[in-house]
């Protein structure tokens, strides 16, 4: 018997939810596993949840806590995201928010005596330019020389270390830092401040405006397009006559601005100074980030929230439950691992696939 | 004329830079030889830090727990190999990317190396006997620079056995072949999953013995801060020794040997540019990288199917 086949319209609401529910059921799997770790080691699982979702999201100073850490999470996982668009795995995020907070720190302390607004104008781009240029030399090695852009970020990240340490015991030291070799502080009326009476700066809108821009610009303008058409397809867009290097370094300097703004928030609104503890690690957490959001600028406010969170409760962790710091960083970790695993599991279900149906 | 005081000072930078190299370059020589072994299966493992980390705790524990710091050794090269069969699982899955299951790898690595390596901070382990080749010298600075580490002897020993192995066995060649053309090793009948699984295994065990070396021998204690960052760099170090095992071994010399130039300067007093010195490990292999890639044509000696999707 003979029937002709009828491809009815395909709901397109299928791959929107795979795009959805896999992420989600990846955490949602990290985070049994983590309970299962946390009852080995003898903390009742569902009191750790609820000691997270307490510290990080309960009580009004608990989310401004969250949101503090949040913002330079935005910015430093754009580093890894706009670059990931082309194909690109760069990972210099600490290293540019190390350079970015430095650069800030100089040009801040140079110009200290100017108003307000030019302070923290001239902070900001310095933070911006100097970032950018740092992930711009991954994009140049990477297209004249052929250099992996993974390593030489990596690399990277251990060289502005070095030179913030250098810069903080040598020539930019404040005598009076003994402790903790640090620059000569910003003057407190030339910082960003705190929204209204919260703990919270406004340096958040930083990261918030930077995510909404990357989304804009990467999903509905022609460059978009075209850095997701080199991503997609190299040899493509190279036919296409898409100038692939250009794009490649204007990608890369923006990526690794948002990280320097980063760097420059950090010593404008939280630490006043640069020194060592702009590499606290944000910059790693970034990539996770990035990589949970599946690079893209939306969603990255989301997880970078959540992360932000999960950040803010490991303070609790350790008094409540006598679980090192560490325990966050496992957590990330299995995070990771499984938001990777669950990239293997696209396409695997039949319930969200569209199937051309016969009638 | 060159007083005594002032030529043992010049000597000393030579002489800890020598220790440098000898010391601080064995974990680089054993995650190097790791890192080759995985690279020449066509796979590449940025997570090997983590299985660096994981490898120097568990040594650290072990020793500490049994009083025999061998013991410590092998609980090391497991550790790694059980982070190296997770990241092999993790690999061998479609679609996902090689580099960021490596960062994964490595942030879980070193997660659960801080978490459980926590109580181990305090305490001390014993520590893995050196072979003391400068007992001709009675420069006490030379003597401590020559107190060979076991695990250095056995790094050479297989830098020297991988290099025979991969030139000279039918296993070398299964592997060289599912790194270089995986279609044609399929066709040979020779199991590509199976053969990678078992050199990233096998790579990871290595990388946890480089960290057996820094926890057991020198440094020589468990701390957070014990690796800066040896196995994140082997990835450029095969690089620059073109994915062979013997030039993995120079290679790690020169870098670890890089790595003290800072310190010895500054043990003779010599502080500018402290800080500065710290960054030439990673300034040499970005140079090297730049000097030695090119857009246009593969390494020589590069795994052909490296870091490809199949």
């Amino acid at each position: 018997m003979t029937s002709t086949a009828v491809v009815l319209p395909t709901l397109h609401w299928k791959p929107t939810a795979e795009a959805i529910l896999i992420p989600v059921g990846a955490v949602v799997a990290a985070l049994v596993l983590f309970g299962l770790f946390c009852l080995i080691q003898g903390a009742p699982p569902l009191e750790v949840f609820a000691a997270i979702y307490k510290a990080a999201f309960g009580s009004g100073y608990s989310l401004q806590n969250t949101l503090v850490r949040a913002s330079p999470l935005m910015l430093t996982a754009l580093c890894t995201a706009l670059p990931a668009r082309l194909g690109l795995v760069v990972i210099g995020n600490e290293g540019a928010l190390v350079v970015g907070g430095a650069a800030a720190a100089a040009a801040g302390l140079a110009v200290a005596s100017a108003s307000f607004t030019i302070v923290i104008t001239v902070m900001a781009l310095a933070g911006f330019v100097a970032g950018g240029l740092w992930i711009a030399l991954v994009a140049l090695l990477h297209s004249r020389r052929g250099v992996n852009e993974t390593i030489a970020s990596l690399l990277l990240n251990y060289i502005a270390i070095a030179l913030l340490n250098h810069l903080v015991n040598g020539p930019m030291r404040d005598p009076e830092s003994l402790n903790k070799p640090s620059s000569r502080a910003i003057p407190d009326d030339r910082m960003i401040p705190l929204i209204g009476d919260t703990n919270i700066h406004y340096g958040l809108f930083f990261g918030i405006v930077a995510c909404l821009v990357v989304w804009f610009l990467m999903e509905h303008t022609p460059f978009g397009f075209s850095v997701r058409t080199v991503g997609g397809n190299i040899r493509a867009a190279r036919l296409a006559g898409l100038p692939v290097a250009r794009i490649t370094l204007i990608t890369c300097f923006l990526a690794g601005a948002f990280a320097g703004l980063a760097g420059m928030i950090e010593v404008a609104a939280v630490h006043g100074r640069a020194n060592e503890s702009l590499a606290v690690g944000y910059g790693y957490a970034g990539i996770l980030v990035a990589f949970v959001a599946r690079h893209r600028g939306l969603p990255i406010l989301l997880v970078a929230t959540l992360l932000g969170g999960i950040l803010a409760s490991g303070g609790i962790l350790q008094r409540q439950f006598k679980l090192p710091d560490a325990t966050i960083l496992v957590f990330q970790g299995l995070v990771f691992v499984m938001i990777l695993f669950s990239d293997s599991l696209y396409g695997r279900f039949d319930i969200f696939k569209d199937k051309p149906r016969t009638a | 004329m060159n007083t005594d005081a002032s030529s043992i000072g010049a000597w000393g930078v030579l002489i800890g830079i020598l220790a440098g190299a000898l010391r601080g370059g064995t974990p680089f020589l054993l995650v190097s030889l790791g890192e080759c072994l995985t690279e020449k299966s066509g796979k590449i493992n940025l997570g090997l830090e983590g299985a660096l980390l994981l490898g120097a705790m568990s040594a650290y524990g072990a020793s500490y727990a049994t009083g025999n710091p061998w013991v410590g050794v092998a609980a090391a090269a497991l550790a790694g190999a059980l982070h190296g069969a997770l990241h092999a699982f993790l690999v061998s899955r479609p679609k996902v990317n090689d580099i960021a299951a490596g960062i994964a790898m490595l942030i879980f690595g070193s997660g659960l190396a801080f978490y459980l390596g926590k109580p181990f901070i305090q305490p001390s382990a014993p520590q893995l006997p050196g072979l003391p080749l400068g007992f001709w010298s009675s420069l006490p600075q030379l003597n401590a620079a020559l107190l060979l580490s076991p695990l250095f002897l056995i790094g050479i020993a297989i830098a020297f056995l991988m290099r025979h192995v991969f030139c000279a066995t039918r296993w070398g060649l299964q592997i060289r072949a599912v790194g270089d053309a995986p279609a044609a090793a399929r066709a040979l009948g020779i199991s590509i999953h199976g053969t990678r699984t078992l050199c990233i295994i096998v790579g990871a065990a290595l990388a946890g013995l480089g960290g057996a070396h820094l926890s057991l021998f020198y440094p020589g204690a468990w701390t957070e801060a014990i690796s800066s960052g040896q196995g994140l760099m082997a990835v450029a170090l095969v690089i620059f020794a073109r994915w062979n095992p013997v030039h993995c071994l120079y290679a790690s010399l020169l870098f670890g040997g890089a790595q003290a130039v800072g310190p010895s300067l500054q043990a003779v007093g010599i502080s500018t540019g402290y800080y500065l010195w710290n960054a030439s490990p990673y300034v040499l292999t970005l140079v090297v990288m730049i000097l030695t890639c090119s857009p246009r044509r593969t390494l020589s000696g590069a795994p052909g199917a490296l870091g490809s999707s199949s």
